[in-house]
């Protein structure tokens, strides 16, 4: 089992819901990403999606397009973001997800990747624009290399589809909380609460929702129906506004803490 | 292998919808009586077939015919895939339609049919290639629609694109995507192509009529490829027909200098779709360039990677300075302005005519050059000034 595995055993044990982060690897530069990351955890984060930036994100709104757009001026590669795994790794538990697009894991070759990633201490990988009926040969690399694969379901994925995901999928799946694209809301949508509600009654795996949550008070709300909450463009946003500033570190920390509050706390369990 | 469905779950089931709407329609003689008679009737099929006899006799080798999709409504052969796809939307009961455009011959062509049906449009297309086709801005807001300028990446078709699929992931349930070229997710590259196959259909019959066979060479310039596919696809199985793409050679050979992603791309999957791209060592898609808003883009419809890698079509590339002087040329001996992506197509057939005496070509002829009047003036500056 991969740490992202071992992660939502103990959140069940322990009756928490998780907070995942996602940020642009290589934002505003690849040597600053392991400090980032240390940072995301120190204030709460459960997992993180390292985000590989991909020329042409069709899923992603401005805030992500232009930390992609930072990270590839950086000289960021999907090659370096497995150094920076590396390197977090040699300090860190924490499980990590790669969060990316297609074509440069195709470019790297799957197999290799697979590989790679895993000796760089990554637990698993989710690829945008990857459906679940041209992923075979992808999830076969991965599952070969001991690391999960996560897809994505949408208020507009059929029964038939949410079958198709959960099968795919190991570690949990991700809930696209809306049509549209990533990026912070003001108001959460409708759709999550049927959407859980459908994805659960076809699959055990751990339900985590993400995009438009960018509050505290989204955390709280969504924490009650799934069992993890992402939160990304809030976070990206804030690496992006501060990326000259020294306290970045401190502020990602308190944010993140924040929004770790929002998270419903555990049941007293009675002796 | 090429072609797929690579695209965000949100859009899985939007495409699966279209693609069983579009087997319906497919099927449905009313559907198919109804497209007809639009094709007869609002944008002017058949084109004719003409025989280029001055250009044929400068160059003294083979006989050149042009099918003139230029003299198309709207002016080029976009219109026949943007009149299928809005009686789909229709019929879907879409009332929104998004499109991109790059040349904005596919942006005016559906501008055009959102008024002939009373749909809601909205165009995106790139800042640079507004600046370059200004005057087809212009025509798109004269047609009603809003043309979304998009400002990200090389703001050209390929960012365009983008745009626009993320504007179908955010509105799916009220909106079409007519996606202007034999690109992108499956059902899109063979539905585009079967709107467009027409041209082919009409040349065989036109060409047989007049010289009694086949024609040895068919030439036609491919950006996404749908002018391309459409003529070829009548002639697939006639083996004896050499079927001849152009892509935009640009400045020169260098990465970023050209769209030939033929020449200087590798297998990828860009906007959905699995096909020859061009891109990096990293998979990051490269920037392109091309004198010609409509080859400008970095990958290109996946049945012509098919055709490539069956050894059935060959693609070859003509620069902007060679486009230039063919379209200078087939000003001066036919009169006929060509759209820049269709003067390509005359490079090639400039290019072999006069080493193949009694063959016969057809170059498709896809768009007409009015829209590229400004860039012909800043080109050919000898010729705007006294």
């Amino acid at each position: 089992m991969t740490r992202i595995g071992q992660l939502f055993e103990r959140l069940k044990r322990e009756d928490r819901k998780g907070l995942i982060a996602y940020l642009t690897a290589g934002d505003p530069t690849p040597d600053r990403t392991p400090s980032l990351v240390e940072a995301l955890e120190r204030g709460g984060a459960d997992l993180v999606e390292l985000g590989v930036p991909f020329s042409d994100p069709i899923a992603d709104g401005p805030v992500i397009q232009h930390a992609g757009h930072r990270a590839l001026s950086a000289g960021t590669t999907l090659r370096r973001v497995l150094e920076i795994a590396s390197e977090i790794r040699r300090r860190s538990r924490i499980p990590l997800l790669l969060f990316t697009y297609l074509n440069p894991v195709l470019r790297y070759g799957l197999e290799r990747l697979a590989a790679d990633a895993a000796g760089a201490g990554i637990d698993g990988c989710l690829l945008t624009d990857a459906s679940v009926e041209e992923a075979g040969a992808y999830v076969h690399a991965m599952r070969g290399a001991g690391l999960d694969t996560v897809f994505l379901a949408a208020p507009t994925s059929t029964p038939r589809r949410m079958r198709l995901v959960a099968e795919y999928s190991t570690g949990f799946v991700y809930l696209v909380s809306r049509t549209g694209v990533t990026g912070a809301r003001e108001t959460l949508s409708g759709s999550i609460e049927p959407l859980v509600t459908a994805m659960r009654s076809v699959t055990d795996l751990p339900l985590a929702v993400g995009f438009g949550i960018s509050k505290p008070e989204h955390v709280a709300e969504v924490g009650k129906l799934a069992d993890a909450v992402v939160v990304g463009s809030a976070i990206v946003s804030l690496i992006g506004q501060n990326a000259e500033n020294a306290s970045l570190e401190i502020q990602l920390e308190s944010f993140v803490r924040e929004l770790k509050h929002g998270l419903p706390a555990p049941r007293v369990v009675r002796s | 292998m090429y072609g797929g469905r690579y695209v965000p779950e949100v859009l899985m089931a939007p495409l699966e919808e279209l693609e069983i709407a579009y087997a319906e329609a497919r099927r449905d003689p009313a559907f198919q009586d109804e497209l007809r008679q639009l094709l007869a009737t609002y944008a002017g099929r058949p084109t004719p077939l003409y025989y280029a006899r001055r250009l044929s006799e400068s160059l003294g080798g083979a006989r050149i015919y042009l099918k003139r999709e230029d003299l198309l409504h709207t002016g080029a052969h976009k219109i026949n895939n943007a009149l299928g796809q809005a009686l789909l939307a229709r019929r879907m009961g879409k009332e929104r339609i998004i499109a991109e455009t790059g040349a904005g011959q596919h942006g005016v062509a559906t501008a055009t049919v959102c008024a002939l049906f009373g749909l809601q449009c909205v165009v995106y297309m790139g800042e640079d290639d507004m600046r370059r086709q200004r005057l087809n801005v212009f025509r798109m807001r004269l047609l009603g629609a809003r043309v979304a300028p998009v400002s990200t990446g090389s703001r050209t078709l390929k960012d365009a694109i983008s745009e626009a699929m993320r504007d179908w992931v955010t509105n799916v349930s009220t909106t079409h995507y007519l996606l202007g070229s034999a690109l992108g997710s499956d059902p899109y590259p063979a539905m585009v192509r079967d709107f467009h196959k027409v041209i082919g259909e009409e040349t065989r019959r036109q060409v047989e009529a007049v010289e009694g066979r086949l024609p040895d060479r068919v030439i036609a310039c491919v950006g996404g490829g749908s002018n391309a596919i459409g003529i070829f696809h009548a002639f697939l199985s006639d083996t004896e027909v050499k079927l001849i793409g152009v892509e935009a050679g640009g400045r020169g050979p260098e990465l970023g200098q050209h769209a030939a992603r033929f020449a200087g791309g590798a297998p990828g999957v860009l906007h959905g779709c699995y096909s020859y791209l061009l891109q990096d060592a990293d998979g990051q898609v490269a920037l392109t360039h091309s004198v010609s808003a409509g080859l400008d883009y970095a990958s290109v419809g996946p049945e012509h990677a098919w055709l490539a890698e069956q050894g059935r079509a060959t693609y070859v590339s003509a620069t902007d300075q060679e486009a230039l002087e063919a379209a200078r040329l087939l000003c001066r001996v036919e009169g006929i302005i060509p759209a820049l992506e269709s003067a390509h197509a005359v490079v090639e057939a400039v290019r072999l005519a006069p080493r193949a005496p009694g063959e016969i070509f057809v170059v498709n002829l896809s768009g007409r050059g009015d829209k590229d009047i400004d860039i012909y003036r800043e080109n050919l500056k000898e010729l705007d000034s006294e």
